[in-house]
């Protein structure tokens, strides 16, 4: 890879007590890039990721956000990064275009502009006639899609994803992957998590974690030749034994 | 600035579209008042009484009379044996029976005294005495009224004058009890579950995230419930003026700045909560028992605060609403001005600033 790293965690530690939920955590991840965390349930993915958010301080480790410090510039932070939580993240209550008219205010966009580019937006998702409907009464799977690209509406340097798809059929995460994609195509780095290992193939390279650790990080293509496998679900059982 | 206003108006969507929330924010106020104005009410009025006159003579009729056209009694059953008594207290109308005994007037002019036994269903204890001491005070002014003719040499008459409330009415009493419970209520209750109901939504984290500042997401959901209560307090000083004719001596803006300094210090208890509270109903359940029954129990609302015993005392005086109860009453009833109640008042407000604080502190440790 080159360039520099648009994230950058050195020896990255969270423990909660005597609980050790990230240890020593090492990686850089570059402008453009689709980084993939990946591990089974509990194996730290979402605490690194609310880390990097700013949701949450390091016990110890030097971590930089965009070249912003995760101790003292969590403000500069905020404005470069969005973030897809696992449970979508979207009001029930409000309508398609409520949602995204208040995240898009939240993040200082002018109304104008707000307006325009949701029209696109939902023309670009065959979505426009949902515009003023309720997002209980749309279906899980347009939630996930609005949630993402709420998410990015914004246009952040950064979008972290946690464990965006779970839940959801596959060919739903398929064309939810269409859309990161096409978001990674416009120049926003990908930082997600997932315990779907199909997944992890669509990344550009994963970091795979287990109890905390990092055990393995390269590209997808590479990880498989080293240990021999077809896929990722190889890989990850042949590692994490 | 803007991103602050996008998230009132963003409450305010949550508020108006939610019946239940609207219920409770304004059903259940309006109902309340009315509830206790007009049903849940201890005074005397058109009691059911019996009476056993076993003398039956010119001073037992007029007597009787006395009580009975008094408005506060009416009689009932007319009883002549003892074992009647009972039975007709166990019909469960008549909660009073005056017995004259035998040849009345004329013990009474030969003897100088006569007797009259009141027994009163003190299965409620409260209105069995307001009713005995009704009674009596009836007797005894027949009795001043007869003595008039004759010169005493020595007589002390005292004369009651119930002060600031003449009529003795219940709603004087409730009106204050009430605005203290539903402005707890509202402000506290109902941030809370707002709060509660972001993180259980995983909304909260979103906005964590984003640039908005916790202390601006903090004011954004307390002002959308500030103003509300306001209104709120608007209807029940309202409804207590127009439909119970509750008085507002003192000055009214007094009045509203007191309420705003009690509706900011519930919203800060409630911003408290929600810190605590994981999810809506861990946040209902707190608010319930925390603040909802403590605001009836122990504020004076109800129970008077001296008769408690000493330990209850000392936990009313941390109760918020039992100071607030007392501004009100001073301000509507006896018209007192500021430096009457600044006790009080400096109370609430160094309630009010260490609550904000604490919870100020408390949300931040959660953005950790």
């Amino acid at each position: 890879m080159n360039g520099t790293p648009i994230i950058s965690a050195k020896n990255l530690t969270k423990k909660f007590g005597n609980f050790v939920a990230n240890d020593n955590l090492n990686f850089d991840v570059y402008e453009g890039e689709i980084f993939g965390f990946i591990g089974a349930n509990g194996a730290g993915k979402t605490t690194a990721v609310r880390i990097l958010c700013g949701l949450s301080f390091p016990t110890s480790g030097a971590i930089k956000i965009a070249g912003f410090d995760v101790y003292k510039q969590t403000e500069k932070i905020k404005k470069q990064i969005g973030y897809m939580s696992q449970k979508f993240s979207l009001y029930d209550d409000l309508t398609v275009y409520e949602n995204i008219r208040f995240y898009a205010k939240i993040y200082g966009m002018k109304t104008k502009e707000i307006k325009t580019k949701t029209e696109d937006l939902l023309n670009e998702l065959n979505f426009a006639h949902a515009r003023d409907k309720k997002i209980r009464d749309i279906p899980l799977g347009w939630k996930q899609k609005l949630a993402f690209s709420t998410a990015i509406f914004h246009n952040p340097k950064i979008v972290f994803l946690d464990e965006p798809t779970g839940g959801v059929d596959p060919i739903t995460r398929r064309q939810f992957w269409d859309l990161i994609y096409k978001a990674s195509d416009k120049g926003i780095t990908i930082f997600v998590t997932t315990h779907y290992m199909d997944e992890a193939e669509y990344c550009d390279r994963v970091s795979i974690m287990d109890q905390g650790k990092i055990v393995a990080l390269d590209t997808p293509v590479n990880l498989m030749k080293e240990y021999h496998s077809r896929n990722m679900d190889d890989v990850f059982i042949k590692i994490a034994r | 600035m803007k991103s602050f206003l996008s998230f009132v108006k963003k409450e305010f969507y949550h508020i108006f579209r939610d019946k239940k929330t609207m219920l409770i924010l304004f059903g259940i106020p309006i109902a309340q008042v009315l509830l206790f104005g007009f049903v849940i009410t201890s005074e005397i009025k058109n009691v059911k009484i019996a009476v056993w006159d076993k003398s039956n003579d010119y001073i037992t009729q007029e007597i009787t009379n006395k009580i009975t056209s008094s408005g506060f009694f009416e009689l009932n059953t007319i009883i002549n044996h003892q074992s009647e008594i009972e039975k007709t207290f166990k019909k469960g109308k008549v909660r009073e029976v005056i017995i004259f005994e035998h040849d009345f007037a004329k013990k009474l002019h030969k003897e100088k005294k006569a007797n009259i036994q009141l027994i009163a269903d003190a299965s409620d204890a409260n209105s069995a005495n307001m009713i005995a001491n009704y009674t009596k005070g009836i007797i005894s002014n027949y009795m001043i009224k007869h003595n008039e003719k004759i010169k005493l040499p020595l007589q002390i008459i005292t004369k009651e004058r119930m002060l600031y409330n003449e009529s003795l009415k219940d709603v004087y009493m409730f009106v204050p009890g009430i605005m203290a419970m539903i402005l707890m209520l509202v402000s506290a209750m109902m941030t809370s579950i707002s709060v509660a109901r972001e993180k259980e939504m995983g909304t909260m984290e979103v906005i964590l995230v984003s640039p908005l500042k916790p202390i601006q997401i903090l004011l954004g959901k307390v002002t959308p419930y500030l103003a509300l209560s306001i209104i709120n307090a608007v209807i029940i000083i309202a409804l207590g003026y127009f439909v119970f004719q509750m008085p507002i001596i003192g000055s009214l803006s007094l009045l509203m700045s007191e309420t705003i300094l009690f509706i900011l210090l519930a919203l800060s208890l409630g911003i408290l909560i929600s810190t605590a509270a994981a999810n809506q109903q861990v946040a209902m359940f707190i608010s319930m028992f925390a603040l909802l029954l403590p605001t009836i129990l122990l504020s004076g609302f109800i129970f008077p605060i001296e008769n408690m015993p000493l330990i209850l005392q000392w936990i009313s005086a941390i109760m918020p609403p039992k100071y607030y109860i007392i501004i009100l009453k001073n301000i509507m009833l006896k018209g007192t001005g500021l430096l009457f109640v600044w006790k009080e008042t400096l109370i609430l407000i160094v309630m009010t600033f260490f609550f904000i604080l604490l919870s100020a502190k408390k949300f931040k440790i959660r953005l950790e």
